[in-house]
């Protein structure tokens, strides 16, 4: 059995009143709670703020590039589904800068954890606007206030037909350590768009604008794509939050038989065994 | 006695079929071959032809001489006259065109024999067929290997194929009785005919390598073809990511977790890759990149050849860091080399590129079965009983070379890579001190790395007047180069080099200063390996042979370039 305090470590980054801490906190309570051993797991992130999560927590971490975290996460999954793969990165890094391999791996369907602090901006290149900014909002780079309507990262996922869809915020940490929960487990590519304040640089969607917004989903049924990709569109004075669909569909692992049993890393291999290969060429 | 033949039609005429069954057969009949295409970025229409020579002794190269030129159009008769040996044939398509005042013609009608045989799209058998007759050769064995190739098809197929053959033959064998006689066979000895991309896809295979991630991209798709098919059986996973950043960022995560990776490209993708290069280089996980270059700069010639991007291969990438660089020169080489090429990244944990081009991957040689008993398959993993806990992913170390465990390997430790600068945990630093002790630990490894790579080979007498310098491709154009240049009593020699990156130097510097004339010769427009060679060595070479038309070298063009100085 392990401990949340088992997984924390590192001194962080951070800024004070960070969404980043809620995550990181409810992210080592999930893993404690699903007994998941820290050898056996796998985080990881892009560059930005939120990608410096594997340094914070004790599990295995690949910090590769901005906006990469999908390719090695989802190739390390099939080298090895002994791991379980989270990905813990920011909204620019997922669906700016990465945005191609957001879409391709929602349709690969690895059977990965996708959690994206999305706090709609910038911060490690102190503030400017991200993919999910709110139109008007005014930065150093965005001077006439961003223009374009923001990326509708949900609405997006559900219409590639993700199997998992779920928002979350930081400052609802015990309902959002259940939706990881859920994500970890599902099989397939579980995406969690976690709304979360960044008090330095947002200074428009702050904690409370987002406390006084958001509410948690009841009685929902959550195998209706329809009523999911409503929720989806659901933004302004009210935003709601919890598991918006989750129906299986066949995983990247399961269109290779091949990966089943001993994973691929761990295989032997002599070269001498395939000489038979150059027969057809004879 | 030997034979060149050229056959040249419109994209989708179907002159690869002809080509690799006459190959196949000329294979089993135990003649040494080398067959080549020369074809346009398009699928249908254009001029597109294909080349092959048989010889007593192994073909290395192509001349320009052509002996029987097959013109499935006339624009391939005209494209190619003018290189027609006097005494040569030419088979043509008579329901396309006449060839009036020509009285090397064989008119066959190609297209109505196939008819006759059941469709048209068989005139292709029927022109092998034809061939096989100006050669003097039976039909025998087209016939085996056409029931090998619709062997899944029903019956009727390859017996229609079989009498579009026989068609063929016979009226070729009628109108040019004892034209041509084929060098005396070497049947002795198994070999294989197999093209460049076929040899580093089997090498790959053996090697032990489990991942492939690449886009699509002429002219390496090759080697993700043959993978593909071999996926399945061999437990191999060949992945087409979505663009080549995702290609090498999968790699690497294929790599770090565990398997052999490999990535190929041309150079347009390999320039998408180089962040991820340089992301290997820092969080040190080995993979592999072949780069089959092609010409550039931007969409170039798609489907032609150059050696263009050797300085890129070597700086391409952000920052400095160990890497490897090789090259395939020939078939026979490039199946031990590519599988050095997975062992150093193994062994020095870095990114290692492998060079090739169009003229190598696209080019069909029959050569000896490869021996699997001189492959490595080493993993130069880290134990649990070895290391210190907590396990250190970039422990300092004398010789610069972390232990490198997999994530899960030891139970209790977590491996942690990072394209920040990091501690020897992993773990992200800014301070003066570690950074550059993680410099020097990473660059430590050039040393060792220079250690590993293979001087240039030696071809002719080193006591020769005349050194001829090259890389990759070109080792079987310059080695038959100079068997002509020394059969003309122009004493000259070969250094050829496999392995580019550390630049080996022993050799350049024992006989570059003593020869009277010094040519590198290259495909490509700056002389790329004269400039490296220039800047390892401050040794400066004289005269390049530079050829930049997307066109592989005829020995005629380096012959002729080299004597205007001697």
């Amino acid at each position: 059995m392990y401990k949340t305090e088992d997984f924390l470590v590192g001194e962080t980054a951070w800024c004070p009143g960070c969404g980043n801490f809620a995550i990181r906190k409810a992210l080592a309570e999930a893993l404690a709670e699903l007994s998941l051993p820290p050898h056996q797991v796998l985080i990881s992130s892009g560059i930005g703020q939120a990608a410096k999560m594997p340094h914070y927590l004790k599990v295995n971490g690949f910090n590769g590039l901005h906006g990469r975290a999908l390719p090695p996460a989802f190739a390390a999954r099939v080298a090895n589904p002994q791991l379980k793969v989270i990905i813990s990165t920011g909204d620019g890094d997922s669906y700016g800068e990465g945005g191609n391999h957001f879409l391709h791996n929602i349709r690969r369907n690895p059977d990965i954890s996708h959690f994206i602090h999305n706090n709609q901006i910038y911060g490690l290149t102190k503030g400017q606007a991200s993919p999910t900014s709110e139109p008007g909002m005014i930065t150093e780079v965005q001077s006439r206030g961003v223009l374009m309507p923001p990326l509708n990262p949900l609405a997006l996922a559900l219409v590639l037909e993700a199997g998992f869809v779920a928002r979350c915020f930081s400052g609802e940490r015990e309902h959002l350590k259940e939706v990881m929960k859920e994500a970890i487990h599902f099989p397939g590519y579980a995406l969690v768009d976690i709304l979360q304040p960044c008090p330095s640089f947002n200074k428009l969607n702050t904690f409370r604008w987002y406390k006084e917004r958001v509410f948690k989903l009841e009685n929902h049924d959550t195998t209706d794509w329809k009523a999911a990709l409503e929720l989806a569109r659901q933004w302004g004075d009210k935003i709601p939050l919890g598991i918006f669909y989750k129906v299986p569909r066949p995983t990247y692992e399961s269109s290779l038989p091949f990966l089943e049993g001993e994973p691929l890393a761990n295989r032997s291999f002599d070269p001498l065994e395939v000489a038979h290969i150059q027969e057809e060429f004879l | 006695m030997e034979l060149n033949i050229l056959v040249g039609g419109a994209a989708g005429q179907g002159m690869e079929t002809i080509m690799n069954l006459l190959g196949k057969v000329l294979l089993r009949e135990g003649y040494n071959l080398l067959a080549s295409k020369d074809y346009m970025s398009r699928v249908r229409g254009g001029h597109n032809f294909s080349r092959l020579r048989i010889s007593p002794s192994t073909p290395w190269t192509h001349l320009e001489t052509i002996d029987i030129l097959v013109a499935l159009n006339e624009e391939t008769y005209f494209n190619h006259r003018d290189n027609l040996n006097p005494r040569g044939s030419i088979v043509y398509d008579t329901d396309y065109f006449s060839l009036e005042g020509e009285n090397r013609g064989i008119g066959i009608p190609l297209q109505t024999m196939a008819r006759e045989a059941g469709a048209v799209v068989m005139s292709n058998s029927v022109a092998a067929g034809a061939l096989l007759g100006l050669l003097g050769l039976d039909t025998e064995k087209a016939e085996e290997i056409i029931r090998e190739i619709f062997a899944d098809k029903k019956e009727k197929v390859s017996e229609n194929n079989i009498k579009a053959l026989k068609m063929g033959f016979e009226e070729a064998s009628r109108q040019c009785e004892d034209c041509y006689s084929l060098p005396s066979p070497d049947i002795s000895s198994k070999r294989l005919y197999v093209d460049g991309n076929q040899v580093l896809g089997m090498s790959a295979l053996a090697s032990g390598c489990r991942f492939l991630s690449a886009y699509p991209m002429t002219p390496s798709t090759g080697i993700m073809n043959y993978l593909a098919g071999k996926s399945l059986k061999h437990d191999i996973v060949v992945e087409q990511a979505e663009d080549e950043i995702a290609a090498i960022n999968m790699a690497l995560g294929a790599s770090y977790a565990g398997l052999r990776s490999l990535t190929v490209t041309s150079g347009g993708g390999f320039s998408l890759m180089v962040e991820g290069l340089s992301l290997a280089g820092m969080t040190e996980t080995p993979v592999v990149i072949i780069l089959a270059m092609r010409p550039g700069p931007a969409t170039g010639l798609p489907t032609r050849t150059e050696q263009g991007d050797l300085g890129y291969a070597i700086h391409g990438g952000h920052g400095e860091f160990p890497r490897a660089v090789l090259s395939a020169v020939s078939h026979e080489d490039s199946f031990y080399r590519l599988n050095k090429a997975f062992e150093l990244a193994d062994k020095y944990q870095i990114p290692v590129i492998f060079l090739s081009d169009q003229n190598f991957a696209d080019t069909h040689r029959s050569i000896p079965p490869f021996d699997f008993s001189r492959l490595n398959y080493n993993r130069y993993l880290a134990r649990q009983e070895e290391e210190p806990s907590p396990y250190k992913r970039y422990r300092l170390t004398e010789n610069g070379i972390s232990p490198r465990a997999l994530p899960g390997q030891m139970p209790g430790e977590v491996v942690l890579v990072d394209s920040d600068e990091h501690d020897e945990k992993g773990n992200i630093i800014e301070d003066e001190k570690t950074r550059r002790l993680m410099m020097e630990k990473r660059m430590k490894k050039m040393d060792l790395l220079a250690q590993e790579m293979d001087e240039p080979e030696l071809y002719g007498s080193s006591e020769g007047d005349i050194l001829l310098l090259g890389w990759g491709s070109t080792y079987g154009v310059l080695r038959e180069a100079v068997d002509m240049l020394n059969k003309e009593g122009i004493k000259a020699f070969l250094l050829h080099f496999t392995d580019l990156w550390p630049l080996p130097r022993e050799r350049i510097k024992t006989f570059l200063p003593g020869a009277k004339k010094v040519f590198c010769v290259e495909n490509n427009a700056t002389g790329q390996l004269a400039s490296l060679i220039h800047r390892e060595t401050n040794l400066e070479v004289e005269h390049k042979i530079l050829k930049y038309d997307g066109r592989p070298f005829f020995p005629g063009e380096i012959i002729q370039e080299v004597k205007k100085h001697v």
